[in-house]
């Protein structure tokens, strides 16, 4: 598994074609910055859930909703910098094998909100080879944008966790997600189904 | 033997009377049903009796913050959890407390086993135990030192539902007195 002939794809675009294919109100947890902005900036909906802190946790923000709804299709979308932060949570996830999982990761090598310092990964770790590693069996690189929605297709009838990682470039994000934590998380409620508007 | 277990008197049963039992049932009648954990000595026979109620989903997690992001996401998909944790894990929570649980109002309810107190010999647990409650009170999250069996039920169980009630974390430390604490061995 390597990265050397994988496409370097844009965010946005990816995120619009992810968007695009939902139809059943499936979840989307994004994950802190850019890879947030640009789930924003892709048509906002209330089963979107837009993170504002707690770095590499989208992941397991997604397990949660995943096994409180083991009915819906969640994904989580996470930047390359916020996984290395929390690689642990690929191995629980993997043990708990939740079905209607559905991991991203946007690796584009630098944190790029901060000013585009490379991760301390970057050009030497494979984090398609470190997901195999945790266990999960279902990950691979998308080639290009057809092989992309190619997996996700397949993610969404898939009966394991699935994870699949994109090479991006360094384009900022499109939008800026606002910044109302209890907003945010009040609407998604609503989004999922738990809660009714007052 | 490193866990000084309360033994309960005799003639009553000790499924019942035990702290551990007794935390298991009051989540269990919160509906709180989602336990990631990361291990303490202490809170073993509480992991393993939840590990074996079908009620409960009780799974490891490599660190404390990934437990916490799984309750979250679980409570804004309606379904109740709780972190088990020891101090030394709670010291790496400052993050995810301050910019999830508290301002998006997740009624986080962890349960954490206090080292570092009453017979410590690890002088890095006292230390870590020592940044525990200043922490806290700088978020001003609700928090209750449990040290009395008799107590615990009350505790636990108006500090679940005020923390969903009120949507905001709770940190229920359950102290030496409560559990026996470990006691030096290695």
């Amino acid at each position: 598994m390597t990265t050397r002939n994988t496409k370097v794809m844009n965010r946005f675009d990816v995120t619009s074609r992810l968007i695009a294919k939902l139809k059943h109100e499936e979840a989307v947890v994004g994950g802190i910055g850019n890879t947030n902005f640009d789930l924003w900036a892709a048509g906002h909906r209330p089963q979107n859930f837009y993170m504002l802190g707690s770095m590499g946790l989208a992941f397991p923000i997604a397990l949660g909703v995943a096994l409180a709804q083991p009915d819906r299709r969640v994904f989580a979308l996470e930047g390359d910098g916020s996984l290395l932060m929390q690689l642990g949570a690929l191995s629980t996830i993997a043990a708990l094998k939740p079905k209607n999982l559905i991991m991203i990761v946007m690796d584009n090598g630098i944190y790029q909100i901060t000013g585009a310092q490379p991760t301390p990964a970057a050009g030497v770790a494979d984090l398609v080879a470190i997901a195999l590693g945790s266990g999960l069996a279902n990950s691979a690189w998308a080639a290009d944008e057809e092989d992309f929605e190619r997996l996700v297709d397949e993610a969404m009838l898939a009966d394991e966790p699935s994870l699949i990682a994109l090479r991006i470039d360094d384009k900022p994000g499109v939008g800026t997600t606002r910044r109302d934590p209890v907003q945010i998380r009040e609407r998604f409620m609503h989004g999922l189904g738990v809660r009714e508007p007052l | 033997m490193a866990i000084a277990e309360q033994q309960p008197p005799a003639g009553q049963a000790a499924a019942d009377r035990s702290w551990h039992s007794i935390v298991l049932q009051t989540l269990k009648r919160n509906e709180v049903s989602l336990i990631p954990y990361v291990p303490d000595r202490v809170l073993t026979p509480l992991i393993k009796n939840l590990h074996a109620d079908p009620f409960f989903t009780t799974f490891a997690t490599a660190r404390e913050e990934e437990a916490v992001g799984i309750v979250s996401g679980a409570w804004m998909g309606g379904r109740r959890g709780a972190v088990l944790m020891q101090t030394s894990g709670f010291a790496t929570l400052a993050n995810v407390l301050a910019s999830l649980a508290v301002p998006y109002q997740i009624p986080l309810i962890m349960f954490v086993s206090e080292r570092g107190t009453l017979g410590e010999f690890n002088y890095g647990q006292s230390l870590v135990c020592r940044t525990m409650r200043p922490v806290l009170d700088s978020l001003a999250l609700e928090h209750h030192t449990i040290t009395r069996l008799d107590e615990l039920e009350f505790i636990a169980d108006r500090s679940i539902k005020q923390a969903v009630t009120t949507q905001a974390p709770v940190a229920l430390i359950l102290n030496p007195l409560l559990t026996g604490g470990k006691v030096f061995d290695k």
